[in-house]
């Protein structure tokens, strides 16, 4: 069983979490701030495996994360995963992530939540994996995209306009924001199948 | 309309939208809290407002705002406001937030169940399949049960997309609601071999998560796991596949020994990293399983160890992580293995990677021996020294510890040089481990007696040179093992040389910053030793130094007397006042030393850790009963308006105390010190008030300033290294001594073959230097160390321990209890609870006999069995076993035909005839009760299952087709809920009332002087799926006994079709031939066979004639025999129970689409619920509400008609007021209800 998957970015503001059991806000800020004090201070170059996920589950538990560009993803798993096919899976999500936002970068995620989530929720349902084949996830995203935008339809469209228009008039686009926004480079690793 | 949508959506496009809002707060950075508090406001107004696309808008930000921590629970309700939208944006934005924020204390998550409901039988895919998501993420036991049932058909849907996610979901369900697992299980079964490999793989997913918890109930699985292990090519299935055997191959070693070789093939032939280490991992376990008797699977373990250093000595510091993991693992078992590779474990340590050092670390602790203990330990401890960072030093720390105290301090031969390690363990600086270094020394001073003498004189320096423990505040965490020092040179002080100078040590004044736990024991300690000088100076002549003792306790205890800790000042104040009283006696010159040793006589042995758990209450003593009563009411009551007074103005002060703002706080500060300062009266703190409790002269005592960067040496203390020259001195003289006895031998006995002696050393080659006495802890008279209690109560998987087995052997059995049917319940199982009380006894044994009887008779039909076998399991009469029996049986059953099978009602055999409780002793009457009863009364009673299982096998085929029907009824009638049906079941029978009396469902058929035919109530109806829509089947049952003497066989079952009803043929037979019954009879025995009947219209009763031809066989002759019967086909066997919620049922009477009718019975005597309970049975109704003597039931037909009545009772006249929306229907059934009772 998954416990926990966390998206944060080097400073550790959480870009995304899901919790697949219940805590409180509370519990669940203290868990990704002390989850990004684990992760921080580890080098480049050591094992992804953390053990000791101590506010989540206790000793059983593992973190495994990975660390691209500006974000860590982590996941906090049992001893039921196998932890190499978790790493596999991270590298799964994020390659989603890359296809579905075209370069992804961190701030993608920041303004897209709600999007990032739905692409985890074809992958991982209440902690099980529910599949792995990037291909399947991408053709249920974007399913499910033509959905909304056929829903939209024409009392969507000034929306739409307006939004375009606030974009243009704020200097703040949200690309020109300096964060370090680099885009995540996915590394190609020997894929899992 | 459309108008009014584009001006919601122009008014909407000023609205913030999530976007905006995230700018928004990156651009309020510095006040960012107070920006997302406007945030949230406006988001308060946008939720306030009808138009679903602002509050759908408004929840996304919600969800965005709870990833930054904030509490959004208040929004609960809008969020379910959303997620009933009908537009599926909306609807995924509102599960989204549900399953971010939603939990089982959310109240209005019981308002979802509906909405749940109608989204999962969703003619559109992403509704569904976005509302099971969001299920898994806030399923909540209601939740689980009321939609157990809906998701069970969504695992058989026709998108592979839906169905893998209600599979997935199932675990869910199944955590949440334990009853949900057997019923569904099967089904899951089936989807392990799904076409589709999603699918397949959240189905394989599902059990091995169920498997891990309580793997002996998937035992069963294990042949089809094995042939989805070497067919799948998915790697992610493959993986969880391979976790599942290493998980179930320890219950079954048998298992294990095939695993071996295919996962053999998959690590040679596997090129995924993530394959190859699980399947490591699996071949390991297997080993561990087979360690005990397979000793020829060296070559196994030599691959697993040399793949693991492969993946050790990799790189990629995951392979070496992983690698020292599984390491880990064979050397429990297999330890010789995996210290060949010691080098490569030490290696490891010095990685710069915390993850790896630990794990090498954990190995460690298995590769110890008598013979490298020392080393090992020495090297840990020169990276003890090196190690930064107080937390791997700690986990070093204990390390060395658990490495020197496992399985009883088996590898340590010199404690001398254990007590020196944990000594030089005191010297780490802000360890966190003092107490685990103190419950150490103690443990070996008290169970290894020899060490006394050494451990003493270290700790007695220890105690010497506390001020280096205690002197730097960050070292607190060491100043515990002072705690063990003290005791130590206390209880056993007569090891002491030099008893005063302790005793003068463990009396200065600093002692009094050391924690109280720690004080109170120098204290205590200090009378010990006190005890110890005395007796030491008893026999002296100048008792001098006995009383300059005396005076030493008089002038320092009183510094303890004042500790604010009362442990410590009790103690010290007593112990103050013996002193002075035996100062006093000693002035007279009386001797004490013997009476103040005999305060502290006695030996004080180590209790172990369980002990306390095993005392067994004595007898008579009840832990729960008043020692003294409860204070009465009337006190209680006089203190109440005290303790409500006091409440408030706490309460009050508490309030008020909240309302004061940090500035508020400081302007007032500044103004009591400014009234203060102007009080001449108000004393003022000043420096030296505290020093007034301290003790005089510590100014005096030099401090004395260490340098710790440099590691530091106590004095008199022993280094640990030292011994390990020694212990190598004494270990080669050892061996010299030892070679020379040999070569004495050797000279001796000449003849003798040569011993190798020049090899290494083997374990019991080294002798301890000590001679080493471990007391072992004490226990409890005739108790028992044992595990058995350490298991945790609260697991949720504990719940799901199902034994699964007996679901599993073929898909025609599955003995599902009544009461385990997932979804909408019967009524009968609850409704004739009591009846059954009696006749259990009487039935239970019958039936145990029928069943093993069964058993014969597939054993006769030339399947060789174990006769004696089933003839000792017949005598045991164990359930368990027959049913075990049963399932070794059950893949030859598979063999019979379909027909078999549905008819495998009970032969009994003909040694049981013999039996006093014979069926064939039986009078018909009650022998037909008996038939049927069994199976009602035990439905009651969930444990009794097993015992009716032949007939449950058929019924709950039966419940099962039931079962689909009802859940397709389910799409259209949502209102038809489980949580209804069981409702309405409580009301209708309230426990206390009286027992009901047996009913049967079984009516004679006809009967001549061979045999007799029952027919039971036809009330197994199932829709026919496919393209007869408009058709439906009844199923009905016929026993058939036979009670003549002679054999009967050849029994052909034939009726005369009407244009209504049809008995249904096997293909390829002509409308008028007869059906053989599947079985022969015995003498004396019955047995049941069902025939299916397709009806076209269900509105009118039919009667079909029909005949029975069969052979009567005696042993001189053989005659042809004929039985004519008529089939009664009642408009209530069209009826299914199907229960009813009771506002759906109110909703229902409203429409008006129903046609009235009543009927009124007199001269009703049976109390109402036996009234009920008969109409549920015979005629299958459900209860909907009961009021008193009034109750409303409902009942459905097989074609959707529903029925609903109205019963009234008063005086022995029942009234029943009912309504169908088919008229001629409801006249019938009404009239079979009048038939009922007029028969009673």
């Amino acid at each position: 069983m998954i416990k926990a998957i966390l998206i944060f970015n080097n400073h550790g503001k959480p870009r995304m979490s899901k919790f697949y059991e219940h805590y409180t806000e509370d519990t669940e800020q203290q868990i990704i701030r002390e989850t990004f004090h684990l992760v921080s201070k580890r080098d480049e170059n050591v094992c992804n495996f953390l053990e000791g996920g101590l506010l989540i589950g206790g000793s059983e538990n593992k973190l495994i994360y990975r660390h691209y560009a500006t974000l860590y993803f982590v996941f906090c798993v049992d001893s039921s995963e196998s932890e190499l096919g978790i790493l596999d899976l991270i590298q799964v999500f994020v390659e989603t992530l890359d296809k579905c936002f075209e370069n992804v970068c961190e701030l993608d995620l920041i303004f897209h939540l709600d999007k990032v989530h739905n692409i985890l929720a074809e992958m991982v349902m209440g902690g099980m994996v529910l599949e792995t084949n990037m291909s399947e996830i991408i053709t249920q995203v974007e399913a499910q995209g033509k959905m909304e935008k056929s829903e939209a339809g024409i009392a969507g469209a000034p929306a739409r306009a307006v939004s375009a228009v606030k974009n243009m008039n704020l200097p703040e686009m949200p690309k020109n924001i300096n964060i370090g926004d680099i885009s995540i480079k996915v590394p190609n690793l020997p894929s899992f199948k | 309309m459309a108008l009014k949508i584009v001006k919601g959506s122009i008014d909407r496009m000023f609205d913030k939208n999530l976007q905006d809002l995230v700018r928004g707060i990156r651009n309020h950075k510095e006040d960012e809290a107070k920006y997302i508090s406007t945030c949230i406001d406006e988001i308060k107004q946008e939720l306030k407002q009808d138009n679903i696309a602002v509050k759908a808008n408004a929840v996304c930000k919600l969800t965005y705002l709870q990833m930054l921590g904030y509490d959004v629970s208040w929004a609960a309700f809008n969020i379910v406001e959303v997620m009933s939208s009908s537009k599926f944006t909306y609807k995924r934005i509102g599960y989204l937030a549900a399953s971010q924020c939603f939990h089982e204390g959310t109240d209005v998550i019981m308002l979802t169940t509906n909405q749940i409901r109608k989204d999962l039988s969703s003619p559109h895919q992403y509704d569904t399949g976005v509302a099971l998501t969001g299920l898994s993420c806030f399923v909540t036991p209601d939740l689980a049960r009321d939609l157990a049932n809906d998701i069970m058909t969504l695992m058989s849907h026709t998108k592979p997309y839906i169905r893998k996610k209600a599979v997935l979901i199932m675990y869910k369900v199944f955590l949440k609601y334990p009853e949900s697992l057997r019923p569904a299980f099967p089904r899951l079964k089936e989807k392990l071999e799904d076409p589709d490999p999603g699918v397949q793989s959240a189905a394989v997913n599902v059990i091995c998560e169920l498997a891990r918890r309580n793997p002996k109930n998937y035992l069963s699985l294990a042949p089809l796991f094995f042939k989805l292990m070497t067919s799948s090519t998915n790697n992610w299935v493959l993986i969880k596949i391979i976790k599942l055997f290493g998980a179930l191959t320890p219950l079954e070693p048998r298992l294990g020994k095939k695993m071996i070789e295919p996962l053999t093939n998959l690590i040679h032939s596997t090129s995924a990293m993530s394959l190859l280490y699980e399947c490591v991992n699996t071949v390991i376990a297997v080993l561990i399983s087979l360690s005990s008797g397979m000793p020829n699977h060296s070559a196994s373990i030599q691959l697993c160890v040399q793949k693991l250093r492969i993946l050790i000595e990799d790189s990629d510091q995951n392979l070496k992580y992983l690698g020292l993991l599984a390491m880990s693992k064979i050397l429990k078992t297999h330890p010789k293995s995996v210290q060949s590779h010691k080098d490569l474990i030490l290696q490891c340590l010095d990685d710069k990677d915390e993850s790896i050092r630990l794990r090498a670390l954990d190995l460690l602790y298995g590769m110890v021996s008598k013979k490298n203990l020392m080393e090992i330990v020495k090297k840990l401890m020169l990276h003890v020294d090196k190690a930064e960072g107080t937390t791997y030093r700690d986990e070093l720390l204990t390390k060395i510890i658990d490495i020197c105290s496992q399985s009883n301090y088996q590898y340590i031969t010199n404690f001398e040089w254990y007590i020196s390690i944990l000594v030089e363990l005191t010297r780490l600086e802000g360890t966190r481990h003092g107490h685990l270094i103190a419950s150490q020394m103690l443990d070996v001073a008290i169970r290894v007696k020899a060490i006394r003498g050494f451990a003493v004189a270290q700790m007695a320096t220890l105690l010497d040179n506390a001020h280096l423990l205690t002197g730097n505040t960050q070292r607190n965490g060491i100043c515990e093992v002072l705690y063990a020092a003290a005791w130590i040179c206390g209880e056993f002080s007569e090891h002491l040389e030099e008893p005063m100078q302790t005793l003068e040590a463990m009396l200065r004044p600093k002692v009094a910053t050391l924690p109280g736990h720690i004080q109170a024991v120098y204290v205590q300690n200090a009378a010990k030793l006190f005890a110890t000088v005395l007796r030491k100076h008893e026999g002296e002549t100048d008792s001098q130094a006995a009383q300059e003792t005396s005076q030493l306790l008089i002038d320092r205890l009183p510094l303890f007397v004042q500790s604010a800790n009362l442990e410590v000042q009790e103690r010290a104040s007593c112990i103050l006042q013996l002193v002075k009283y035996i100062q006093k006696l000693q002035q007279k010159n009386v001797e004490v030393a013997e009476e103040v040793t005999a305060l502290f006589a006695g030996e004080l042995n180590p209790v172990a850790p369980k002990a306390q758990k095993k005392v067994p209450i004595p007898e008579g003593l009840d832990l729960d009963a008043w020692i003294n009563e409860p204070p009465s009411e009337s006190e209680s009551e006089d203190e109440k308006p005290k303790a409500v007074f006091t409440k408030e103005e706490h309460k009050h002060s508490r309030s008020r105390h909240t309302e004061v703002d940090e500035k508020e706080l400081a302007r007032r500060r500044e103004a009591r010190k400014q009234e203060q300062a102007n009080n001449p009266f108000y004393i003022k703190a000043s420096p030296s008030s505290q020093k007034v409790y301290d003790a005089p002269g510590v100014e005096h005592i030099p401090v004395v300033q260490i340098d710790l960067s440099v590691p530091l040496k106590v004095p008199g203390v022993p280094m640990s290294d030292q011994y390990l020259k020694l212990e190598e001195e004494r270990r080669q003289k050892d061996k010299a001594e030892r070679k020379k006895k040999e070569k004495k031998k050797k000279r001796e006995k000449r003849g003798k073959g040569r011993k190798a002696d020049s090899g290494p050393e083997s374990e019991e080659d080294i002798r301890p230097a000590h001679q080493v006495d471990i007391v072992t802890e004490e226990m409890p008279e005739n108790a028992l160390p044992s595990d058995d209690d350490d298991k945790d109560p609260n697991d949720p998987h504990k719940a799901l321990d199902i034994d699964l087995d007996n679901l599993l052997s073929g898909s025609s059995s599955r003995p599902l209890a009544d009461s385990e049917k997932l979804p909408v319940r019967t009524h009968r199982p609850e409704v004739l609870k009591s009846p059954a009380e009696d006749r259990v006894h009487e039935s239970i044994p019958q039936e145990t006999k029928k069943r093993s009887g069964k058993e014969k008779k597939e054993k006769k039909k030339g399947k060789e069995k174990d006769r004696k076998r089933s003839k000792e399991e017949k005598k045991k009469k164990k359930h368990k076993e027959v049913e075990e029996e049963l399932l070794e049986s059950q893949p030859e059953e598979a063999v019979q035909s379909e027909e078999t099978k549905e008819a495998a009602a009970p032969p009994t055999s003909a040694e049981e005839e013999t039996a006093p409780s014979s069926a064939a002793a039986v009078d018909t009457s009650s022998a037909a009760a008996l038939e049927s009863e069994p199976d009602e009364p035990k439905d009651a009673e969930p444990e009794d299952t097993k015992s009716s299982k032949h007939k449950k096998k058929k019924q709950k085929k039966e419940k099962e087709e039931k079962e689909k029907k009802k859940k397709k009824r389910h799409h259209h009638h949502h209102h038809h809920s489980d949580a209804g049906g069981e409702d309405s079941v409580q009301n209708g029978t309230v426990e206390e009332e009286e027992p009901l009396p047996p009913m049967s469902n079984y009516s004679l058929l006809a009967e001549n002087s061979y045999i007799k035919m029952m027919k039971e109530d036809a009330d197994q109806v199932y829709d026919i799926q496919g393209n007869h829509q408009d058709e439906s089947k009844v199923v009905v049952s016929v026993i058939f006994e036979n009670k003549s003497d002679s054999f009967l066989k050849s029994m052909e079952f034939n009726v005369m079709d009407s244009l209504n009803s049809k008995l249904q043929r096997p293909e390829g037979a002509g409308p008028h031939d007869s059906l053989t019954v599947p079985f022969q009879l015995p003498p004396g025995v019955s047995n049941e066979a069902r025939f299916v009947f397709s009806v076209q219209s269900i509105v009118m009763p039919q009667k079909l004639k029909g005949t029975l031809t069969f052979i009567v066989k005696s042993d001189e002759s053989s005659t042809h025999e004929k039985l004519d019967f008529k089939l009664h086909f009642t408009c209530t066997s069209y009826l299914i129970t199907t229960p009813c919620y009771s506002d759906a049922y109110a909703k229902l009477l409203e429409s008006g689409d129903l046609k009235g009718s009543s009927l009124r019975l007199e001269g009703i005597s049976m109390p109402f619920h036996h009234l009920l309970a008969r109409i549920c049975f015979h005629h299958h109704f459900s209860v909907v509400e009961r009021i008193d003597s009034c109750a409303s039931m409902y009942s459905r037909s097989i074609q959707g008609h529903h029925v609903c009545l109205l019963v009234k009772t008063s005086d022995q006249t029942v009234s029943i007021d009912a309504k169908c929306d088919e008229p001629s229907l409801l006249g019938n059934v009404l009239d079979e209800i009048k038939q009922t009772f007029s028969k009673c």
